[in-house]
């Protein structure tokens, strides 16, 4: 693989509580190439989110990183300055947010808000900036661009609103967007005209993106790899369409099952018995071993690291580790 | 329909959106309403699951609301098991009330944060005297065991339990009124999918055993699909596709429902083409003229913008478009 655009390693997020520090997110590594559209999906407490505002400096206090490090290309983001920060998201990391409401301000028109991030990042003059701003909200399937620039967010309806969000982010031509739930606000027919647009926006323009959802409906249809998170640990990373088709972790395994999908049809939908631990009470072992039924005893002791896999991929589980394989 | 349970007829509903007096008088404006339904007709026989699909603002809530006596029809009728509705006694719409329940969205909001889990589930058996005295607890214990839940949790409060698990705890409430039909307005929206099928799972097996009905309401197709034995799909609140089964996701007739299906996100990764969509749900308060449908529908005629398309037979139900008559 080339170098990486962006590399996390190992990393640790903890936040100190009055009842002792909680591990949001302990471990977590990928790596994201020029170009990709990495998926990152989990349920609700999975750490997702957190993941992203970590790679863009805006995790909120109490919580920290504790260790491991974020690297865009090969170099070290994760304990840069707040104005040394400032000055890479928006112009090198785009953010899309899901509530497209709340990431525009209502005070301000829609011109004024891209002008203004666009000659932050960029050395061109008003009427240029002004330029672009018509071209990319053009561009973003905004009807009639030049007139519509001078209103404000609430003039927008959600799915224009949320096209709005994504010029924002892409205006000052980021390598890399993070885009945390993007549709999940909005309606199908309209989600799936965002989805479209962020990927083939960010194609033309060559950035990666990293897409966080707990739909995988979405996933399937965006990304070309996609990482399985679980009580802050990556359960399996790998190709998107391996990973749905033949997931490997029993976590996968079960959470593709209890999709009801379109076309497949069954009684009864698979069930992952219980629900995921609270930060307080992640299990020994590996995270997820109360709720597998196949765990052995080894899953309740020691936490299992990713084992390789072939076709690219890792995944976080013993039953796949080549010492089980030739005792058992 | 051999034995309906719930009949809706012609069902609408207004809501009067003005500004008020003053402005109005200022202003030169005239009252302003929002047509949240119009002329919706369908019937749900015992035993059967009736699904109400829609994106947000197409009046799935605002029918729900209706048929559990949460909101007055501006329009039409509700019979439930042949009695109208809006022209029954107190008394008697008290007697019928107990037959009906309903499983809300939010289970953080629908559940009063203050009450024990316990008393949650046997409220309804107090009011409606279904049980008395000792037999109160049994019968509270015995739900909670129904829904998966265990005797011990009646002692807590609903901020002790999980998303899913209060979802439960919604359901059990819900039957314990012993209801014959349940109205369930998205009620796994809100979960996680390995949640959400554990909750659609218990649905489906409360069903079997009691013989319950459903009007299932939901914004998810594909939840929709493994659901409901028979599929409304509502636009801008009116009715516009009524089909069995699964001939809906098979073989949709109306443009819009074509459409709705065409935009769900594709996990079967089959890699098929699908017609861009285009344009959004307009505003409800200024609603297009004709075919709600019209400006967004890609096989339009003249005839879409001036007229209501009446409903027509299909092979598997009824649709409202010109081009099926």
């Amino acid at each position: 693989m080339t170098e990486p655009l962006l590399s996390v390693r190992d990393l640790v997020i903890e936040f100190p509580t009055r009842r002792g520090v909680l591990r949001a997110i302990d471990g977590v590594s990928f790596d994201i190439a020029p170009g990709e559209v990495l998926g990152m999906v989990g349920e609700s407490g999975a750490g997702k989110s957190l993941t992203g505002a970590a790679i863009i400096g805006l995790l909120e206090p109490p919580g920290r990183i504790v260790s491991g490090e974020i690297k865009l290309k090969g170099e070290r983001i994760d304990h840069l300055s707040p104005a040394a920060m400032r000055k890479i998201r928006g112009r090198r990391i785009g953010m899309v947010f899901q509530d497209p409401l709340t990431s525009l301000n209502p005070l301000y028109t829609v011109a004024k808000q891209l002008i203004e991030t666009i000659r932050t990042h960029m050395n061109v003059s008003d009427a240029e900036a002004r330029k672009r701003a018509v071209a990319l909200l053009d561009r973003v399937g905004i009807p009639a661009a030049d007139r519509r620039i001078d209103d404000y967010p609430h003039q927008f309806s959600g799915g224009m609103r949320q096209r709005v969000v994504i010029a924002l982010a892409l205006c000052a031509e980021p390598e890399l967007v993070i885009a945390d739930e993007p549709t999940t606000a909005l309606d199908v027919s309209v989600q799936s005209q965002i989805i479209d647009l962020l990927k083939e926006i960010c194609a033309e323009k060559g950035a990666s993106v990293m897409l966080i959802t707990h739909d995988m409906g979405v996933i399937a249809e965006t990304a070309d790899r996609v990482a399985v998170l679980y009580s802050g640990r990556i359960a399996e990373v790998g190709p998107v369409a391996s990973v749905i088709s033949e997931a490997e972790h029993p976590y996968t395994r079960g959470l593709m099952g209890s999709i009801p999908t379109l076309t497949h049809d069954s009684d009864r939908l698979v069930q992952i018995p219980g629900s995921m631990p609270r930060l307080n009470a992640i299990p020994p072992g590996c995270a997820f071993n109360p709720r597998c039924t196949q765990a052995f005893d080894r899953c309740r002791v020691e936490r299992p690291f990713p084992i390789d896999r072939p076709g690219d991929r890792r995944v976080a589980c013993w039953l796949y580790d080549e010492q089980e394989a030739t005792h058992g | 329909m051999a034995d309906p349970l719930i009949e809706v007829r012609g069902l609408g509903r207004r809501f009067d959106v003005s500004k008020p007096w003053l402005n109005r008088v200022l202003e030169r404006e005239e009252r302003q309403y929002l047509t949240a339904t119009a002329d919706v007709n369908f019937s749900i026989a015992r035993g059967e699951t009736f699904a109400l699909v829609g994106e947000s603002g197409s009046g799935k809530s605002t029918i729900a609301k209706m048929i559990v006596g949460l909101l007055p029809p501006s329009e039409g009728q509700i019979l439930f098991d042949g009695q109208d509705m809006g022209k029954v006694g107190t008394s008697e719409l008290r007697a019928l009330r107990r037959r009906f329940q309903m499983i809300f969205q939010d289970p953080f909001a629908s559940l009063n944060p203050r009450w024990r889990v316990g008393d949650i589930v046997s409220e309804p058996l107090r009011t409606f005297g279904l049980a008395k005295g000792a037999e109160v607890t049994r019968e509270m214990e015995r739900l909670l065991d129904t829904v998966g839940l265990s005797a011990r949790d009646a002692e807590k409060f609903p901020h002790e339990f999980s998303g899913g698990q209060r979802q439960r705890i919604a359901i059990a409430r819900a039957l314990s009124a012993k209801p014959e039909f349940i109205v369930c307005d998205e009620p796994t929206s809100a979960l996680d999918v390995s949640v959400q099928a554990q909750i659609l799972n218990l649905m489906r097996d409360l069903q079997d055993e009691m013989g319950l009905t459903y009007l299932f309401i939901s914004h998810d197709l594909s939840v929709v699909r493994h659901m409901a034995t028979r599929t409304g799909v509502l636009y801008l609140g009116r009715l516009v596709e009524v089909s069995e089964g699964k001939s809906l996701f098979r073989d949709p007739q109306h443009p819009y429902t074509k459409m709705l299906l065409d935009a769900v996100p594709d996990l079967a990764l089959s890699g098929r083409r699908r017609t861009p969509v285009t344009g959004e749900i307009p505003n409800p308060i200024n609603p297009p003229s004709g075919c709600p449908f019209h400006p967004r529908c890609p096989v339009a005629i003249d005839k879409c913008k001036t007229d209501v398309p009446p409903s027509f037979q299909t092979p598997n139900g009824s649709a409202a478009c010109h081009l099926l008559g």
